[in-house]
């Protein structure tokens, strides 16, 4: 299916305005992206028709927000082919949820001397996690080492897999680079060691088909946020046996069954996870983001975005004076580079003034840019709704400033 | 000598020339940084940098005459150019002048983004840092 970008467009209203007196060109989404009039209709009627606390009262509008937040968890469950519904658990983003896992999987079953294994590539997110829980237990964290094109070294990651392994938390995809990690095999390999895996998807859930029971991967990270819906929601899928043999992140309501002053039992999964009034609106609203993603379909999405993706190389080859930072060979929009005359924080304040929003810095993987030589880069990140013509005023304004100077 | 509010109001002034054109704003702060005296790189260390999320500043200050002079740099031009306006605004005034300066220019020119709580230049860090310079001089002298 070929999509209809221009009426795509006009679902996101915010795209429709001038920054700095010039049209506003979005290339900022892989930290965040825009919303769809849908998921802002929700959010609206929600707080304007349905609003009450879910879970707990008998009364009509309790039940009302109770089904729709549920039919969140349905739709969340089908998006990455879950088993269950009650295996995807409602937290505040991915950074929570690996947080999640860290504190309670791992307080449980790392010991002193076991390892955990992450990639050279992750987002902060999945290193200081897990370097906290490490801490504590005595464990010990390994890193994959990646090649100059941003790729695993998987040679390398063969030789840190041993029974020692117990977890391999790897991004599924780079938020700097954008490189596509092979997780199958990544998983695989882990399981015949008998790792756990968790994989970051963050970045992989709006470009990527997703099917948790195929991929046999232990844990998925997902936000919200950077899949069209509301910031401060995100989804931490696990397996059943995992989670029903992990112990309860946080203490409050919803999360038990019975509670006396000598002891309390615990609420099966998911509500064991979801301590205290969880954030309602927005999960109920980020369902319409899974409904226009599925409208599109991941792989007409894709191919649109890659189309951006290939049309930026191009053109930027062919400026003298830019770098690229991060060629993997399997790839998603996203496209690092650094200018050899201009720091890539001038850069970002010189293309804002064209209008022009991409990210400019470390990324959150301050270990990946020491891997590069580099204190940062800059980002142009494209989504469904980006144009080709989009990225030819980005190429054109790179042009001048590539030759500033020189 | 001109007071800071004279030299701050020039600057407002040259800057109206570009009525709020953000793309030739900083253009012309990246020139404009091209001017600050070469600060020699063996002050260039710990502990004068003040560190932003994306840009480092450096600012070397001495004492003579009753009057503070500094040495300022930036690994980003724009950082530079604003770094620049500060310190002809700044440099060779006593402690007390630069204590008692309101900087309004900043967001006169349009560019009150690098101040406030925006971590990621190390702009603001850099206004205080150079006040508490003065602070020193003004309570111990040169000591
Ligand atoms: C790869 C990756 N992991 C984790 C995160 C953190 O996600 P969240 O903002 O949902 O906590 C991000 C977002 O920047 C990311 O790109």
């Amino acid at each position: 299916m070929k999509l209809d970008i221009n009426h795509i467009r006009n679902q996101f209203p915010i795209l429709h305005q001038e920054v700095n007196g010039k049209p506003l060109v979005y290339f900022d989404n892989a930290a965040t992206t825009q919303k769809p009039q849908r998921v802002i209709d929700a959010l609206n009627k929600y707080y304007t028709l349905d609003n009450a606390n879910i879970h707990r009262a008998a009364h009509t509008l309790a039940s009302r927000s109770t089904e729709y937040f549920e039919q969140t968890r349905k739709a969340i469950q089908q998006f990455i082919n879950a088993k269950e519904d009650a295996e995807c658990i409602f937290t505040k983003g991915v950074t929570e949820s690996i947080n999640l896992v860290a504190q309670s999987w791992g307080r449980k079953f790392l010991q002193a001397g076991d390892e955990v294994v992450i990639t050279t590539m992750e987002h902060h997110s999945n290193i200081v996690p897990w370097q906290m829980i490490c801490e504590e237990k005595g464990a010990i964290l390994k890193v994959i080492p990646i090649n100059d094109a941003g790729e695993l070294l998987i040679d390398e990651y063969d030789k840190l897999l041993s029974p020692k392994t117990k977890m391999v938390a790897c991004v599924w995809v780079s938020n700097a680079l954008g490189t596509i990690n092979p997780v199958k095999e990544i998983i695989e390999k882990a399981h015949a060691v008998g790792a756990k895996v968790l994989l970051d998807g963050a970045q992989a859930c709006s470009h990527l088909e997703v099917d948790v029971q195929a991929l046999d991967c232990d844990f998925l990270t997902i936000s919200s946020h950077k899949l069209y819906g509301p910031t401060g929601v995100g989804v931490l899928y696990g397996k059943r046996e995992l989670l029903d043999a992990m112990p309860p992140y946080q203490g409050g309501g919803e999360m038990i069954k019975e509670v006396t002053f000598a002891k309390t039992t615990y609420n099966d999964i998911p509500f064991k996870f979801e301590a205290g009034t969880p954030n309602i609106a927005d999960v109920i609203a980020f369902k319409y983001a899974l409904d226009f993603v599925n409208e599109l379909g991941k792989p007409a999405i894709a191919k649109h975005e890659d189309q951006l993706l290939r049309h930026f190389v191009n053109g930027i080859v062919e400026i003298h004076g830019i770098k690229l930072v991060g060629t993997a060979a399997q790839k998603v929009s996203v496209q690092s580079f650094v200018l050899n005359n201009m720091h890539h924080f001038d850069v970002g304040m010189m293309l804002d003034a064209k209008g022009i929003a991409v990210r400019t810095g470390h990324h959150c993987t301050q270990p990946l840019m020491q891997r590069f030589g580099m204190d940062g880069t800059v980002r142009a990140s494209f989504a469904v709704y980006n144009t080709i013509e989009e990225v030819d005023v980005l190429l054109d304004a790179l042009r001048k400033l590539a030759n500033l100077n020189t | 000598m001109p007071t800071p509010k004279d030299i701050q109001n020039e600057i407002i002034d040259n800057f109206s020339l570009f009525e709020g054109d953000m793309e030739q704003t900083l253009m012309y702060l990246m020139d404009l940084g091209k001017k600050l005296p070469a600060m020699p790189e063996e002050h260039k260390i710990e502990e004068f940098i003040v560190k932003g999320c994306q840009s480092k500043v450096w600012v070397f200050p001495k004492f003579t005459d009753g009057k503070v002079q500094f040495e300022v740099d930036s690994n980003t031009e724009i950082t530079k150019g604003l770094l620049y306006l500060l310190w002809s605004i700044w440099n060779n005034q006593t402690p007390e002048t630069i204590l008692n300066t309101e900087l309004y220019f900043i967001e006169k020119i349009g560019m009150s983004r690098m101040i406030g709580t925006q971590r990621s230049n190390g702009f603001t860090a850099m206004i205080q840092k150079m006040k508490a310079f003065a602070t020193l001089y003004q309570q111990h002298g040169n000591s």
